[in-house]
């Protein structure tokens, strides 16, 4: 606890807010994962809860070490970036390959191929 | 007491982001198909990462910050491996 003990009140305040937030709504997401029904309706909510959570959680971690260095760290924007970037492409990959599989499989939960054009990948 | 609760907050959140990561980790385990494992396991590194990130806000060093940043970019290659091999069965034709 070197660090909690350094900062003033008027940061550590919003900085506990934003983390517990944060924490909440990533936690959110994950029990989405956990109980929805079927794999489509799974797949978006760990996507937006982690896109959430995660910006609370670095904007508190922004602010502690902006406050207590003195000057501005936001090193963290190269996570946010990074996870905001990749999580939606995370996502669509998932998306199609899981769509590829039901199709290949005759699965009548989701639209045939014909209904649909040019989403189906190549063969192999 | 403002540190007091800045250190609670910390606390409370890693124990939140320790059950994200349980249900991440029944997903990964139970499945029922292969795409839910996947996403589970995609999940469970993002949270992994937070959980890095917060431990770093209580221990006050960025070293906690570079271990996340390579979580982060080694588990997005890793999700988009595996569900290449979900669509073709192989990762590099």
């Amino acid at each position: 606890m070197s660090m909690a003990s350094e900062l003033p009140a008027w940061a550590a305040l919003p900085a506990a807010i934003l983390v517990l937030l944060g924490a909440a709504v990533t936690l959110i997401g994950s029990v989405g994962l956990l109980r929805l029904g079927t794999f489509y309706a799974r797949v978006h909510a760990p996507t937006l809860g982690t896109t959430f959570g995660m910006g609370c959680i670095l904007a508190a971690s922004a602010l502690c070490f902006s406050v207590l260095e003195g000057k501005l760290v936001i090193h963290e924007i190269l996570i946010a970036a990074f996870v905001t970037l990749t999580t939606p492409v995370t996502l669509m990959l998932l998306a199609r390959a899981s769509l590829y599989r039901d199709r290949t499989e005759g699965n009548r939960d989701v639209p045939g191929s014909d209904d649909v054009e040019d989403l189906m990948p190549p063969k192999a | 007491m403002s540190a007091l609760i800045l250190a609670w907050a910390v606390t409370g959140a890693q124990l939140l982001l320790g059950l994200a990561m349980c249900c991440a980790t029944y997903r990964l385990v139970v499945g029922p198909r292969a795409q839910d494992r996947i996403l589970g396991l995609d999940t469970l590194y993002v949270n992994a990462m937070l959980l890095l990130v917060t431990f770093g806000i209580r221990a006050g060093s960025s070293l906690y910050f570079e271990a996340a940043l390579i979580i982060g970019l080694l588990g997005f290659v890793a999700t988009v491996a595996l569900a290449k091999f979900l669509m073709r069965g192989e990762v590099i034709e």
